[in-house]
């Protein structure tokens, strides 16, 4: 497989300044361009007869609500051509409604939710449809700069035919203030790039007297179009 | 045409997706008959020589070739020594490409994986295989692993300065 390159602008550099942690974790040298057909072309599948979905991360597997606003997430996961991505593993985690990790790292002083573990994972169907139920995340600080919170957010791990499609990402909201400030949002330089990153609200998804409706698509690197290989 | 999402970083709370078990790709019993099974381990250290303590590390070989019985894609935290430990099978002789094994980094300050191979140091047929001659001699013992013991194999990774590891890009 012979993977497009990216689009300018549409994916962060190593290094982005206002995000400290990158400063010393970001490579120097330039990548090295691996030939078409390597070995990372190709990556693992996953069936959710091994790795079982969790569907509903707003309650726990005996039926135990979660605190916070209930949401149901839905989207299409497609290629760069527009092709569904279907049967593919989407992973999924998230704090807590009051901005707080299920994680012995996260020292932030807001109650854990016992009813709350924040992980999730869902495959999409035939057509690269995915739905899963959750509660929206707070924000949190996280010491970056003065003052600096994470804007609420999902985040998304997506693997695709080969290890060159992997992606992690995060599912913002729409309307929060906090996106404006956030140097993880906004390390990718295209606005339409970070834009699409925002889900949008859909009350046709939204389910009456019980959870708001979020849509979100994906999209995966695509390979180069058949008559185009090898110019 | 649209172009792919953007990706952002896995951040220090990746646990959710951390299962043991995904540290051993032979759990299914591939290590059986002629296979022989292999523990690559690695520290992996940022551009102080700080230990990196809350990586995720992705593992995929195509060889031997996914089965039932061998996933060929394993995942690992790195401890807190900034070490990963996966055990796998020893990639197959293959006529055109030296054995190695495809090593995804993702980790809080990185906004993306970075992607690295480790191959194994002496092996005959490093000298042949294109992807290792094509990087510079100076940098090219960055993407060996080295022999500790019986079948295991040490890979350390470098983000940043002297020393830096080889990051490849697809």
């Amino acid at each position: 497989m012979n993977y497009r390159p990216h689009t300018a602008g549409s994916q962060p550099e190593y290094l982005h300044e206002a995000y400290q942690s990158t400063r010393k974790r970001s490579p120097l040298q330039p990548l090295v361009r691996l030939p078409p057909g390597c070995t990372e072309s190709s990556g693992p599948t996953f069936s959710p007869r091994h790795v079982p979905p969790i569907a509903d991360m707003s309650k726990t597997a005996d039926g135990r609500e979660a605190a916070g606003q209930r949401i149901v997430v839905a989207g299409r996961v497609t290629d760069e051509d527009g092709r569904p991505v279907s049967n593919t593993m989407i992973e999924l985690w998230q704090a807590n409604a009051a901005g707080r990790y299920d994680h012995p790292g996260d020292t932030h002083d807001a109650p854990v939710d016992p009813n709350f573990p924040g992980v999730g994972r869902v495959f999409t169907d035939d057509d690269g449809l995915y739905r899963f139920m959750s509660i929206k995340p707070g924000a949190y600080p996280w010491r970056n700069h003065h003052n600096a919170w994470r804007p609420n957010h999902i985040h998304f791990s997506l693997f695709g035919p080969g290890c060159a499609s992997r992606l992690i990402t995060q599912m913002y909201f729409p309307g929060d203030p906090l996106l404006a400030l956030d140097p993880i949002y906004n390390s990718i330089p295209d606005a339409e790039a970070r834009r699409r990153l925002i889900s949008t609200f859909d009350i046709e998804l939204t389910l009456p007297e019980y959870a708001l409706g979020y849509r979100f698509d994906l999209v995966l690197r695509g390979t180069r179009s058949t008559p185009f290989e090898g110019t | 045409m649209t172009s792919a999402t953007s990706q952002q970083t896995i951040g220090p709370f990746w646990h959710g997706l951390a299962d043991e078990d995904w540290c051993d790709l032979t759990r299914f019993g591939g290590d059986t008959g002629e296979r022989r099974p292999l523990i690559l381990t690695g520290r992996i250290v940022d551009g102080n020589g700080a230990l990196v303590t809350d990586a995720c590390i992705e593992t995929w070989q195509t060889s031997p070739p996914a089965s039932d019985t061998f996933p060929g894609w394993g995942r690992c935290a790195t401890n807190a020594e900034g070490t990963f430990r996966i055990r796998t099978l020893i990639p197959d002789d293959h006529p055109a490409q030296a054995p190695h094994i495809t090593v995804l980094v993702h980790a809080r300050g990185l906004l993306k994986p970075l992607l690295t191979r480790a191959y194994f140091a002496n092996h005959p047929m490093n000298e042949r295989d294109p992807v290792l001659q094509s990087i510079d001699p100076a940098r090219r013992p960055t993407l060996l692993a080295h022999p500790v013991g019986e079948a295991r194999w040490q890979f350390d990774i470098r983000l940043q300065g002297e020393n830096e590891t080889v990051f490849f890009e697809v």
